[in-house]
């Protein structure tokens, strides 16, 4: 019989090795799946894992995708290390996409001529901004309130998407645009600068891996990060401290619903060039995946969005190559996510087998059924 | 023919052999002593008696019968009941609910408050069945625990520490209750590490060391010394004791009153109080009555004091937060080591960043090679048993942990020194070290207000004592001139009010 | 004035979903576990009856269907949170961004197809009463099985010993533990039973309120489940109490839109979200009320041993 056994210390070894255990199980698990499906394993497995990987072109566009899934991921491991459960990336992911895209669209149609090198940062900051005020709602409600930040802010998730489609449905419709739920195509002035030539990668993606080493030294060498963590893992601790709760608080969703807009916006000005329905295809979601696969921490979010990536891709290309559902994808995060969790325990506890314990006397004798009056001496 | 007994059990934990080859032998109606220090392996033993833990080797017999008792219920079937340190009550449940659950499912809710009146009666022990727990002191609840024990109609009854939540009067009514027991042929099992209360109660003692039986004695017959000696291998550290140079007035409370925060927690109402620099004043008091909200107004977790009622070397610190507080020279030792004290899964090293932020520069850089350079040399200089500076908090028994904690407080050179309950649950050498550390940080000069539950650790360091007691404090009483049956009455809130008559109503006890 | 009765009957049709999910997590916090799966699990339900509907054209058959992914998805759940201890919120979210891609990706094939509507239950006599009948006696089964579930709860959390049990665990697994009682096997029960009863909410929505199957069926509702056992302070009446009020917000969108109101629909939309926001807020605003009415050891793991 397999029985878990408490480790006195968490194990470093199985911090590294979990995520990667979790991987090859959903990768059998994956094949699997293929076979179930009628489709030929080794294919199946060489378009979602390989391929994505194949060529230049194929590479930026991973790379591409992974921007917002590391940003968004970045932020959201300050808010899990700090015990602060935003789910609601994704709400304000759109909301920077709105703002940053708000931004673009008014200078676009006012024809005000300008720099790249001024309205690029200008409109990511509006977007920045955006993803922070729709994250202060959260915020307020929790500090104020005491509602629950898990519930609030995935409820803004629907109450963002609602408001984009207003948005781009009524007052911000391009009305050159066929009736089609779009907005103009941003002024070029707006765009995010490419990265790569004859591809879609922009500078975004060099952002992204400057804030990993912003959020490497914030958490691990910062005094503000040691009390966000202090508050998450002890708040007890924290409080004997002298650490505030209230600041953590804020700091956590402030900074995450900050890293969420600026991605959104960057979706908005960079690959898209225009707002519609469908800015986001649930990054906000996939980045809580590509947070916990990456351990929490900036590095290895940079793996694991990488990663996260590289299957949303394979998703497309299964779609168009093997004709399987796009919603594939989502299986096999979620088979990840699930794994990875399931490996996890394996930091905190090891395997033991116990034999049934000696059977070296008869078992225990059974006595009358207890009186209910008092037995004498 | 002996009601239990265990031959050559062992038990084997991964880190510690808890039990190696202990035997144990009870007889009816006899009140049996299991007597060590923490660690020494009195409550493996008891988990195997009663069913939550099974033994590696040997065999456990009842009434001469070998058995197998693989979970609590077959222990309750057998006869066995026990009384745990910490109570297994759940608190928005009623006692009568409390003590059913408690029991097999053959007696219906009211039948069994019917008999809670009738049982509760019979031995004096007060419990008002359909009251929610949450509403009882704490001698109450104790007095729960004991009564559904009672009900299952033990024929062992095993009482774990039952004494630290007990005014000494309420210690005597208590072993009435279980002179009665025994009289009537229920054997008890007393667990306890207090000397005096085992050599005036108990008939038998086996006593533990390390995990091995050190003697079987009659304790009656025993002294203090003899049955300190089998229980630590050597008599009891004696402290130093240097009479007291009191200086300037350090820690001046007046007319601190705090309304409980939690529904289950206790106000603190007009409390004085002062410290001088160069003494230590000791709190005594049974748990529950304030000093979880005391200690929060003093460290500043609490910051809802009224203006002026708490003030520093003449400086109001009422509303100030644990930093300021500590920037001010006010060091706090909480009773919860981990999770309050240390972050469990956090190495030493950044554990000292709770309350040591010399390596933070004013940036807000944290500079790691000094945070380990001042766990390294805390670890060496109080003897802490570690894996280094690295070793995560929670891999350090409970009694280095509290020498690795206290050490931090007091390396940081405080002037006032606040302590909670210094030595609960750490064994004999790393008590006798960290009291050695108080007394000679006073000595120095520092200020100390130490609140414990045990009343010998307090006569020991303490030059003056008070009494918490329903979130009130007593008046001070120079340590030399207060007797255990006083402190006793006071812990009970019977102490000269404004010089008039003592109170005639006793608080709960 | 039949305006009003039908308003009112679409808000009974409407909160029966919320109202047995809601039921379904009540079991599982009281005994300390919390679900954030509900959404998932009410997403795979809903797929799985759908599909049953469709093949064999028996409800009974869907709901079981439902009921039955439910549970699967929930013993997944538990099995991860209980006995390999994993963090209660991080797996609940797993569950859900799984039921999520799963129900999507096996929905494939089912995508936009529709079911025939059901016809309400006509009750003699009582279905005929003016404005009363057609507001509260003109409904699928399902909503009476909904109220007859509370009060079945009511009576098994208050009532029973077997409910003292479970509260009991749910306030001190550590207790529960330390007097014997199997506080593992004890809250696994919850988590699956909790999950069977977010399966039937699911299956209702896809083979009763909607009837059809899109991506993304259940809109939230699972969340708006899980907001609704604080908002009930953990008492089944007053879940059901509140499942009926957000059922009532839902349709306010539409009964507006339908009296010519000069909003965009998509706003409107937002009102049932907005109105979970502000009723949590409200509720949570007292810590002493939440403290006293929360299970205890909510969210937090359980050690046995330790």
């Amino acid at each position: 019989m397999l029985k878990l056994e408490a480790r006195p210390q968490p194990s470093k070894a199985m911090s590294f090795a979990s995520p990667l255990i979790a991987l090859v199980l959903t990768v059998i698990l994956a094949a699997l799946l293929f076979a179930a499906l009628g489709k030929d394993p080794l294919k199946g497995l060489g378009v979602f894992f390989v391929e994505p990987l194949n060529g230049m072109r194929s590479i930026s566009e991973v790379l591409l995708k992974s921007t917002p899934l590391i940003l968004c991921a970045l932020g959201l491991a300050v808010c899990y290390r700090s015990n602060v459960w935003n789910i609601g990336a994704e709400g304000q992911f759109l909301l920077g996409a709105i703002a940053g895209g708000g931004v673009a669209l008014w200078l676009t149609t006012e024809g005000i001529s300008g720099s790249r090198g001024i309205y690029s940062p200008l409109v990511l900051i509006a977007g920045a901004l955006g993803g922070m005020v729709w994250a202060a709602i959260t915020a307020l409600l929790r500090d104020k309130f005491n509602a629950s930040e898990i519930l609030v802010s995935l409820m803004l998730v629907y109450v963002a998407q609602q408001l984009l489609n207003y948005l781009v449905f009524v007052p911000w419709k391009d009305p050159m645009g066929f009736n089609f739920p779009q907005t103009k195509t941003f002024d070029a002035s707006t765009w995010l600068p490419a990265l790569l030539p004859k591809s879609r990668l922009h500078w975004g993606f060099v952002v992204a891996l400057v804030f990993v080493g912003i959020f490497w030294s914030f958490l691990f060498r910062s005094w503000r990060g040691y009390q966000l963590q202090v508050g998450g893992l002890a708040p007890a601790a924290a409080r004997y401290a002298g650490f505030s709760a209230r600041t953590s608080l804020w700091t956590a969703l402030l900074t995450s619903g900050g890293m969420a807009g600026l991605a959104g916006a960057m979706e908005a000005a960079g690959p898209l060039k225009q707002l519609t329905p469908h800015v986001s295809t649930g990054y906000g979601f996939t980045a809580i995946i590509v947070c916990f696969v990456g351990r929490l921490h900036p590095v290895g979010i940079v793996f694991s969005g990488m990663l996260l990536s590289m299957m949303l891709i394979g998703g497309e290309l299964g779609q168009s190559r093997l004709g399987l559902p796009n919603a594939l994808t989502g299986v096999f995060q979620g088979l990840l996510l699930f794994l990875l969790l399931a490996c996890d325990t394996l930091i905190f506890y090891r395997i033991r087998w116990k034999g049934a314990p000696h059977a070296v006397v008869p078992p225990a004798v059974k006595p009358a059924t207890p009186t209910t009056a008092k037995e004498g001496a | 023919m002996l009601r239990l007994e265990l031959v050559s059990i062992s038990k084997q934990y991964p880190a510690v052999k808890a039990n190696d080859n202990v035997s144990l032998k009870v007889q009816p109606g006899e009140i049996h002593a299991v007597l060590g220090e923490n660690g020494a392996g009195k409550s493996t033993m008891m988990k195997m008696i009663y069913g939550a833990v099974r033994p590696d080797e040997g065999e456990i017999r009842w009434n001469g019968q070998p058995v197998q008792i693989r979970n609590p219920q077959e222990a309750r079937h057998l006869g066995i009941s026990m009384v745990f340190q910490h109570f297994s009550l759940f608190d928005t449940l009623t006692a009568a609910e409390n003590v059913w659950l408690g029991l097999d499912k053959s007696l219906s809710l009211a039948e069994v408050t019917q008999r809670i009146t009738k049982v509760s009666k019979e031995y004096g022990l007060d419990v008002e069945p359909l009251r929610p727990v949450h509403t009882l002191s704490v001698g109450e609840r104790q007095r729960v625990e004991i009564v559904r024990a009672l009900m299952t109609n033990p024929k062992l009854l095993i009482l774990d520490e039952p004494t630290s939540v007990l005014t000494p009067q309420a210690v005597e009514k208590l072993f009435v209750t279980l002179r009665q027991l025994a009289s009537e042929g229920c054997s008890i099992l007393y667990i306890s590490h207090k000397l005096d209360e085992i050599r005036a109660l108990c008939h038998h003692c086996t006593v533990l060391r390390g995990g091995k039986v050190t003697g079987e004695v009659d304790p009656r017959t025993e002294t203090n010394a003899g049955l300190s000696r089998l229980m630590i291998g050597s008599e009891p550290p004696q402290l130093k004791h240097v009479q007291a140079h009191v200086g300037e007035l350090a820690l001046e409370l007046k007319g601190l009153s705090l309304v409980k925060q939690s529904p289950f927690g206790t106000s603190l109402a007009d409390i004085a109080l002062q410290v001088r620099a160069g003494e230590i004043v000791g709190v005594a008091g049974v748990s529950g009555n304030g000093q979880q909200e005391f200690m929060a107004a003093l460290s500043g977790e609490d910051t809802r004091a009224p203006a002026g009622s708490i003030r520093m070397f003449g400086n109001d610190i009422s509303n100030a937060s644990p930093r300021h507080r500590r920037k001010m020279g006010l060091h706090f030792v909480p009773e919860e080591r981990l999770g309050r004290g240390a972050v469990p899964t956090l190495s030493l090293a950044q554990n000292t960043l709770l309350t040591r932020t010399e390596a933070v520069s004013k940036s807000g850089w944290i500079r790691t090679g000094q945070v380990t350079r001042l766990a390294a040399d805390l670890i060496a200089r109080y003897n802490v048993k570690a894996g280094g500076p690295g070793a995560a908090a929670k891999s350090l028994s409970g009694g280095n942990l509290q020498k690795f904690i206290v050490g931090r407080e007091i390396d940081a050179k405080p002037k006032l020194l606040i302590v909670s309950q210094p030595t609960w649950g750490v064994d004999v050498g790393a008590a006798a070290q960290i009291r050695g550390a108080l007394l000679k940080l006073r000595d120095e000069g520092c200020a100390l207000l130490v609140v414990s539950e045990e009343l010998d650790e307090l006569f020991e360091i303490s030059d003056r004592l008070v009494v918490i007691a329903q979130g009130r404090i007593s008046p001070s009483v120079p340590t030399a001139q207060a007797t255990i049956e006083m402190i006793g009455e006071w812990m009970s809130g019977l102490w000269p009010r404004d010089g008039a008559a003592p109170r005639k109503e006793a608080a709960h006890a | 004035m039949n305006e009003i009765a039908l308003l009112l009957a679409a808000t009974l049709a409407s909160g029966t979903p919320l109202a047995i999910a809601g039921l379904g997590l009540l079991l599982n916090e009281k005994a300390g576990v919390l679900n954030l799966g509900a959404e998932g699990m009410m997403l795979v339900a809903a797929i799985a009856g759908f599909a049953a509907a469709y093949y064999s054209g028996s409800d009974i058959v869907a709901f079981a269907a439902g009921a039955a992914a439910g549970a699967l998805m929930a013993a997944i759940f538990g099995w991860l949170v209980i006995w390999l201890n994993t963090n209660q919120y991080a797996t609940g979210l797993a569950l859900t961004l799984f039921g999520g891609g799963f129900s999507a990706f096996v929905g494939v094939d089912f995508a936009g197809k529709k079911l025939s509507d059901r016809s309400p239950l006509n009750i003699p006599g009582l279905s005929d009463i003016p404005f009363i009948g057609p507001a509260l006696f003109r409904q699928h089964p399902m909503v009476y099985v909904a109220i007859a579930l509370m009060f079945a709860f009511g009576w098994f959390l208050y009532k029973s010993r077997a409910g003292l049990v479970l509260r009991a665990v749910g306030e001190s697994p550590e207790s529960a533990h330390a007097l014997g009682y199997p506080v593992r096997r004890i809250r696994f029960f919850a988590v699956i039973a909790g999950g069977a009863l977010c399966g039937v909410a699911g299956a209702y929505l896809s083979v009763v309120y909607a009837p059809l199957w899109v991506e993304g069926l259940t809109a939230g509702r699972g969340w708006i489940a899980l907001a609704l056992t604080t908002f009930a302070t953990w008492r089944p009446a007053r879940v059901l109490l509140g499942a009926y009020l957000f059922g009532g917000v839902t349709m306010l969108q539409f009964a507006l839109q339908g009296a010519g109101v000069e909003v965009s629909s998509q706003l409107l939309a937002m009102l049932p979200y907005l109105a979970t926001i502000v009723v949590l807020a409200l509720i949570s605003r007292n810590p002493v009320w939440i403290r006293i009415n929360m299970p205890a050891s909510l969210g937090k793991p359980f050690h046995p041993g330790s």
